[in-house]
């Protein structure tokens, strides 16, 4: 009773990552609260995982097992969680802002009338003295999100509802195993007696991985490569920056031209313009065909080897070097320092 | 005979977060508002193409916007008419004001209730906040089955819609029963550009609070023919409990904003030593720009 749940989103067999970044994270929330770190997992001959949430810290798994249960599914899942929150009373519930999460987290707390904040960036433990009545709360989870398009950061919190409820994106939080798994236990949850035929209305016909198509407008965080970067292969490292600060990579026309990058992604006057939060141009000199489109970002950072390049004037930092060193050194520095 | 349906969509206005330049904040580091025009939700947008779609397939079928929040939100319902949609209902009440998600979803779902439609399709989440809550908690109210992350709305048959979702990884199609909420995704098709004939048709298209501050506008023509009235709903209006709307119905409280500020700055330059590159990734965090 009012301790800590954490549901476990799992993929093909594996726990996804997210859901470890959870419990390590609520291992730390649980020794503030004194309270007791519970995970939920659901799914079809999902038992065998229980072991590596033990090792994550989890002293009680929730299991519920069915074989309709193979794949997600609003209904039944939902039924489940909110059925299990009735009965535990958790004062904190977690979960991953997946596609998964941010489905079944809302149904969750509205059927149950409590608070719920999507993707929180940071999650605290902190009191709350309501200004009007002066009535004074201790131990309430903070849950910390930009909002407004990135331009403030706001802290949310529930002080009359439980549980307080929070959806956290995958890679914003650490993720640590324990040396030694905890003695947990599993509690089985009888399937049988929540879940309905009804439940099952809406039935999956079709799954299979298809990629998602380019979408440089809508990323708050672009990397775009010019001809400057040399090679398609060279291009890779612009992926792998994109994919650690969740962002996209654009191209100018001349790496788009030279077979670089796709024309989807190309930015510019003939291209795309982009506005987003923060820009990162890579081996592009900075013509004006470029800059039309990318230079209202609210922050611009140049990475070139040529001093005179004429990007680095529009740059707020301009970092003069080569690529290959600089890139996978902002990786492993934001690796690093993030939480 | 032909399936004719009555589809709810939800829209709303939003500030346009997503264009901000450099002028959108101001010196002291706060949201320059004046720089932020009030669009039509973008993924609002693509939920109004799907349910469009539909009427196109169905036809004889009645698309209907539904949004919340002051007078100035009518803008949505015109817009709305003017891409070919039938009409709208403004819900709008002092009593509505400082609700979260929540609160949100329950006001809907009464103003969905009085409606009765059978599809109801709303954008996955909007841009000022995007929480992608209020799809699924009308869902849960209206005790209905929800479909999020729609791309295509695919057809209807044995008294089933044929969807497929785009998640992560992947994409899936469900058939659902109807009725339904649906949340669109941005990946689906942009939404029809405005009809010409529809824009001067409904450009007059006013609530009666509008014709009231509109009294002494003399270019605008006085009382509104009925068909170019836009219902406006409060709370009275779709009843329910009181204490479910506004900030009583919110569970979540804002406890502290904190704006992010933007220096004004002028190029600084960096060598590509790690140390550099390190105080850049970690100020770029604190900052929240990135992570």
């Amino acid at each position: 009773m009012n301790n800590i749940i954490i549901y476990i989103e799992t993929e093909g067999g594996r726990i996804a990552d997210v859901s470890l970044e959870l419990l390590t994270k609520g291992r730390s929330l649980a020794n503030q609260l004194s309270c007791k770190l519970e995970a939920l997992l659901i799914g079809n001959n999902v038992e065998s995982l229980s072991e590596e949430l033990f090792l994550y810290g989890a002293e009680k798994v929730h299991l519920a097992q069915d074989k309709r249960l193979e794949f997600y599914q609003t209904l039944p899942y939902s039924a489940i969680t909110i059925e299990l929150f009735k009965q535990e009373k958790p004062q904190i519930a977690l979960f991953g802002a997946t596609s998964v999460g941010r489905d079944l987290a809302p149904r969750v707390s509205s059927s149950l009338m409590s608070g719920l904040t999507a993707d929180c960036t940071s999650l605290e433990i902190g009191g709350h003295k309501e200004a009007k009545s002066g009535k004074e709360y201790n131990n309430l989870l903070y849950q910390i999100r930009p909002a407004f398009g990135g331009n403030i950061i706001a802290t949310i919190i529930n002080p009359d509802h439980r549980p307080q409820m929070a959806t956290v994106r995958e890679g914003v939080m650490k993720k640590e195993p324990l040396e030694k798994a905890v003695k947990g236990k599993i509690s089985s949850i009888d399937v049988s007696k929540i879940v309905t035929d009804s439940d099952f209305i809406v039935q999956i016909i079709e799954r299979h991985i298809e990629d998602r198509k380019v979408d440089i407008k809508g990323s708050p965080v672009i990397i775009a490569g010019g001809f400057g970067v040399g090679s398609k292969e060279n291009f890779k490292l612009l992926y792998d920056l994109a994919s650690v600060l969740g962002g996209e990579v654009g191209a100018s026309r001349a790496a788009v031209d030279a077979g670089f990058a796709e024309p989807a992604r190309q930015i510019g006057q003939t291209g795309v313009t982009v506005r987003p939060k923060l820009y990162i141009a890579v081996g592009i000199s900075g013509q004006i065909q470029h800059t039309a489109g990318m230079d209202q970002s609210a922050m611009i950072i140049s990475i070139n080897n040529d001093p005179a390049a004429p990007i680095h004037q529009i740059a707020d930092y301009a970092i003069i070097g080569d690529l290959n060193e600089i890139i996978p050194r902002m990786i492993k520095s934001y690796k690093q320092n993030s939480k | 005979m032909s399936k004719k349906f009555k589809i709810v969509v939800l829209a709303k206005q939003v500030p346009d977060t997503r264009n901000v330049g450099k002028n959108a904040m101001k010196e002291d580091g706060t949201v320059n508002r004046a720089a932020l025009p009030a669009i039509f939700n973008p993924e609002d947008m693509n939920a109004l193409e799907q349910a469009l779609r539909l009427k196109d397939r169905f036809p004889g079928s009645e698309v209907l916007l539904l949004t919340m929040g002051p007078g100035r939100a009518a803008e949505v319902i015109r817009e709305g008419y003017y891409r070919g949609a039938d009409g709208g209902v403004l819900l709008t009440d002092r009593k509505f004001a400082g609700a979260d998600t929540l609160a949100t979803s329950y006001a809907l779902s009464m103003a969905i209730k009085k409606i009765s439609p059978d599809i109801i399709i709303a954008g996955r989440q909007a841009i000022d906040g995007d929480t992608a809550q209020v799809g699924p908690q009308v869902a849960e109210k209206l005790k209905l089955p929800q479909v999020t992350y729609a791309e295509d709305i695919q057809g209807f048959e044995n008294g089933k819609l044929t969807i497929k979702r785009r998640l992560e990884r992947g994409v899936e199609t469900v058939q659902c029963p109807i009725p339904a909420v649906i949340t669109v995704h941005a990946t689906a098709p942009d939404c029809r550009p405005r009809n010409a004939k529809q824009l001067m048709r409904f450009k007059h298209a006013r609530t009666i609070s509008e014709e009231q501050d509109n009294e002494h506008n003399s270019y605008l023509p006085l009382n509104t023919k009925e068909s170019l009235r836009i219902p406006e709903w409060s709370v009275s209006d779709v009843g329910g409990d009181e204490i479910n709307y506004g900030l009583s119905g919110s569970p979540t409280k804002v406890k502290k904003i904190e704006n992010i500020v933007f220096q004004a700055k002028e190029s600084k330059k960096l060598t590509s030593a790690y140390e550099d590159i390190n105080s850049l990734i970690c100020e770029l965090i604190s900052s929240h720009t990135i992570g």
